[in-house]
């Protein structure tokens, strides 16, 4: 019997999600509504049913979320019955009196870091499992697939432990958590064609649509929920896109696109030549170690 | 399709990283974006190449030293197969990272610079790989481009290198000359050495024979959780997760529960709620069985016909990762499937000279990235396979009770 790569990365992920439940008293899925954490909980799903998730789903929502990420992620969660807890950027914001940044291309996508870290404390979670993929950028494509962090949610590159066959440590200190990542493996594409043969629903933002946005540097940024603050050499327009990842209004562009089906949207990211990230995300061009640092900071 | 997953091995600056940077330029999997990236970091040097090796280190301090640390896992597939790319460090400091790396691997390629041929850490990472049982090993004789594409430099290093293999008796042994600077049979076939008449690298890597690796006799499933909804409806629904890591298993077999020994046969098995007649290694899947066990994680399910072996007093060879050093009496956590126990050492038979393959005996302590036969007595008994028969069931760690580091990697040989 020979296995297909997708059911080899499939039962690898969920192999890392039992781990987790076998190991950890207080774990976590962080859940984002985009698509790598949408394969999380079907992952999850075929891991731990027809029991219940040993975990709860917890969002960190920064207050600059697609509208249509978040009823696709309350929906969700009513529909499998599982416990959904919800964390504010704005009240670490208020409660910490932390400083806003402002300007042309503010994002809060930082400021999360703190929320998740507080977040972390209130549940005493040991383990946060969340959908980060190697293949996504050059300083995740180092990371254990446990990954220790110190209480400050801090990743030091050169100390990680060795991580041998699939025998995965999960023993640590008080204070101390372990970030997971099952789908470490899994490229962009596996991602896409595991959703398509699984039949997973995905929120509308994914394929091609009529949207309002402006141009800026270059890139296509929503205008939705008046996160973006149109500026006077920014040009507003009407285009038909689709996002390719979907994570903070204020840092995620749209890609023009007429796909509007998922094999049209599989079609399109074969035959693409930019990554992922260089086409949407607008964080990790701020420097050359940008994930590295936010990382060793304590962000996913 | 089908999924390989390789590693690169070999001494520092023997070009590891530059053969990665270079496979995946050459097959196109390299994205604009990706590339105009490592354009712009690649200015800061001399020559103003381009260097492919920053493909792979992407950590700031790996980019300052122009080194790698820790290994980086790169993804790129062709039309026959899909590829797991390790690229592991060279530095000796760095070893035990490189165990990480090829704990997985069904392929090695050692690289070996032209000019110096083969080096101590060549020798070591090609232990290492025998040790932890890769069947398949590539020596890419690389920097060709330095020697003026000798042949003769090229069959000196093969011969020497098949003396050393033939002492760690590797399976497969290829061998290639290569520039991964140039790019000379990566993935093109090179112009300057028309005496190569063999694969390049990738049409090796393409059509390498992964199958036959695969133990499909011995059936285990060490137990990760146990589903137990407990709702009205599921009232009885007790179901063992976990994944088969060897062998397969049908409906109706004889299983034995290690450690405890009892058997039972199987009711069931299921994935995502679908129940299937059988399932092979390596799917995750739900087990019951016809009769009420006492089982719980850290348990093993084995089809009867085929026993592992149940001990207290275990030999292995040890990689040891740790700074502290390893020494007769000290106590450990060792983990081998999902079961863990307390362990101390009793003996350390002999330490392995890393060169010569010679057997050092008398040896008192080991030190960070020694390799060593040694002997351990557990708390309670652990099942397993000899790790050369069965490298899920005889591969086991061992952790730091009071850092909670894992610090040794063992492959299990038997009882002592
Ligand atoms: N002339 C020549 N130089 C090469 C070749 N392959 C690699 N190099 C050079 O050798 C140096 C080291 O290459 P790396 O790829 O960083 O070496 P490495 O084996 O990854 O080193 P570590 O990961 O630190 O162990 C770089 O300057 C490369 O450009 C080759 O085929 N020919
Ligand atoms: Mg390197």
């Amino acid at each position: 019997m020979k296995l297909d790569y997708l059911d080899q990365l499939e039962s690898e992920a969920i192999h890392i999600m039992r781990e987790v439940a076998g190991q950890f008293e207080r774990p976590a899925l962080l859940f984002s509504g985009g698509k790598d954490s949408i394969t999380l909980v079907h992952l999850a799903l075929k891991a731990f049913r027809p029991g219940k998730f040993p975990f709860p789903l917890v969002h960190i929502d920064t207050g600059h979320n697609f509208q249509e990420a978040l009823d696709y992620r309350d929906a969700m969660a009513e529909r499998i019955g599982e416990k959904l807890i919800v964390r504010y950027v704005e009240d670490t914001i208020r409660e910490k009196k932390l400083k806003e940044p402002t300007g042309r291309n503010a994002t809060r996508n930082g400021l999360q870091t703190f929320t998740l870290l507080d977040t972390i404390e209130e549940f005493e979670f040991d383990a946060c499992i969340g959908g980060a993929r190697r293949d996504e950028e050059k300083a995740r494509a180092k990371e254990r697939v446990f990954s220790v962090r110190d209480e400050f949610g801090s990743w030091d590159p050169k100390r990680q432990r060795p991580e041998l066959w699939n025998l995965y440590n999960g023993r640590i200190h008080k204070g101390e958590n372990v970030r997971v990542f099952p789908i470490s493996n899994w490229t962009e594409l596996d991602v896409w064609n595991y959703i398509r043969r699984e039949k997973i629903q995905l929120p509308s933002i994914y394929f091609s649509h009529d949207r309002e946005l402006l141009i800026r540097d270059g890139k296509l940024m929503a205008t939705a929920g008046g996160v973006i603050k149109p500026e006077a050499d920014d040009q507003l327009v009407t285009r038909r896109v689709r996002f390719r990842t979907v994570g903070d209004i204020s840092c995620t562009a749209a890609s023009e696109s007429m796909a509007d089906t998922l094999d049209a949207v599989i079609d399109e990211i074969q035959a693409t030549r930019i990554s992922e990230r260089g086409e949407t995300r607008m964080d990790d061009q701020l420097s050359e170690a940008a994930m590295e640092d936010r990382k060793k900071g304590g962000y996913f | 399709m089908d999924l390989l997953r390789f590693i690169t091995a070999g001494s520092v600056d023997d070009g590891k990283s530059t053969l990665i940077g270079r496979l995946l330029y050459d097959s196109k999997s390299i994205l604009a974006d990706q590339l105009e990236a490592i354009e712009r970091a690649s200015k800061s040097r001399d020559d103003g190449e381009i260097d492919l090796a920053l493909l792979t280190d992407g950590l700031r301090s790996e980019r300052e030293q122009g080194i790698t640390i820790d290994v980086a896992y790169r993804y790129f597939q062709t039309p026959v197969r899909k590829f797991i790319i390790v690229d592991a460090p060279g530095h000796i400091q760095y070893t035990r990272n490189m165990v990480t790396g090829a704990s997985n691997c069904q392929l090695a390629i050692v690289l070996v610079d032209a000019r110096h041929g083969v080096a101590e850490q060549t020798r070591r990472h090609s232990l290492i790989a025998s040790l932890l049982g890769i069947p398949h090993i590539v020596v890419a004789i690389n920097k060709m481009d330095l020697v003026d594409y000798s042949q003769d430099v090229f069959s000196d290093i093969c011969i020497h290198y098949a003396e050393l293999a033939q002492k760690l008796n590797v399976k497969h042994v290829t061998y290639i000359p290569m520039s991964a600077l140039n790019g000379d049979n990566v993935v093109d076939r090179s112009e300057s050495m028309p005496w190569y008449e063999g694969q390049t690298l990738l049409e090796h890597l393409e059509t390498v024979e992964i199958a036959d690796d695969v133990n499909l006799t011995q059936g285990r499933f060490p137990v990760q959780y146990v589903i137990r909804p407990q709702t009205p409806e599921l009232h009885d629904y007790r179901g063992y997760a976990g994944k088969i890591t060897s062998g397969q298993f049908r409906k109706g077999d004889a299983i034995t529960v290690f450690p405890s020994g009892e058997t039972s046969t199987i009711d069931a098995i299921e994935i995502a709620e679908t129940h299937l007649d059988e399932a092979a290694t390596p799917m995750s899947v739900v087990l019951h069985l016809a009769t009420d066990v006492d089982i719980s994680r850290g348990d093993l399910i084995v089809r009867s016909d085929s026993q592992p072996l149940s001990s207290q007093t275990v030999e292995a060879m040890l990689c040891w990762m740790d700074s502290k050093e390893f020494k007769v009496g000290n106590k450990y956590v060792l983990q081998v499937g999902t079961f863990r126990t307390r362990c101390s050492v009793r003996e350390i038979a002999y330490q392995v000279n890393v060169n010569t393959y010679e057997q050092i005996e008398g040896v008192e302590q080991l030190r960070l990235n020694d390799l060593a036969k040694v002997v351990l007595r557990t708390a309670q008994p652990i099942s397993f396979d000899p790790y050369a028969t069965n490298r899920a069931s005889g591969g086991a760690i061992l952790i730091d009770e009071t850092s909670n580091v894992t610090v040794g990697a063992l492959m299990l040989v038997g009882e002592a």
